[in-house]
């Protein structure tokens, strides 16, 4: 099963989409998917990301069939 | 415990009512306290005309469902609510509100600042606001809390 990678605020509208799937093929990590769904792209130095709706940092494992979020800091409330 | 997430315009006096009414004895309860944001119409220095809350489906209630919880293993509570609006905003609505039962004031206080605190840094939300001018820009960072 392909990795589902979902965007949002104002590193959505940085990447220009909202959501893509990824091959799992050589993706071992968050930072991994970031670099192959940014095609490279340095993180912003704030990003956060989440994987399966859990906070996760960029070395956190994933596999396949996995959720990916990527996201700016929260400004709720 | 109760969470919930509006796509329309919401009265916190109206969910407080309602979560007495249908979740607590009157008799057991000593205490209620409880936070209500809204919004402003101004922001760092800028008159604001609207706002858009944009959050993570599924992520945004489990973060909330995980902070209420971690409420009530730490204190006494006979209930809690957290109500967050999403979507299109309006100067002047409320944007959250957090309130907390228990029999006596210290763990009511100290449980309703915990949940807003914890909201505002752990709980996906993010604010797209519009100037006056027209512009629109993201909210980066929340004030501090303490």
């Amino acid at each position: 099963m392909p990795i589902k990678v979902r965007f949002f605020a104002s590193l959505r509208e940085q990447i220009g989409q909202a959501e893509m799937e990824l091959p799992s093929d050589g993706v071992a990590t968050v930072g991994d998917v970031w670099a192959q769904a940014s095609a490279g792209a340095q993180p912003p130095a704030e990003v956060l990301a989440a994987v399966n709706h859990t906070t996760a940092g960029l070395d956190y494992p994933v596999s396949d069939g996995d959720e990916v979020g990527f996201f700016p800091p929260v400004t709720g409330g | 415990m109760t969470i919930k997430l509006c796509a329309e315009a919401f009265s916190p006096w109206a969910e407080i009512a309602e979560y007495e009414r249908a979740s607590l004895e009157a008799g057991a309860v000593g205490a209620c306290a409880n936070f209500i944001g809204s919004m402003r119409d101004n922001n760092e220095g800028d008159a604001v005309v609207a706002m858009t809350l944009e959050h993570y489906p599924g992520m945004t209630e489990g973060a909330l469902e995980t902070i209420e919880r971690e409420a009530v293993a730490k204190w006494d509570l006979l209930g809690c609510v957290i109500v967050h609006r999403v979507g299109e905003v309006r100067v002047g609505e409320p944007i959250v509100l957090c309130a907390c039962w228990s029999a006596h004031r210290k763990a009511a206080f100290e449980s309703c600042r915990f949940l807003m605190e914890e909201l505002k840094s752990r709980a996906p939300f993010w604010k797209k606001e519009t100037l006056a001018s027209g512009e629109t820009r993201w909210v980066e960072r929340n004030t501090p809390g303490y």
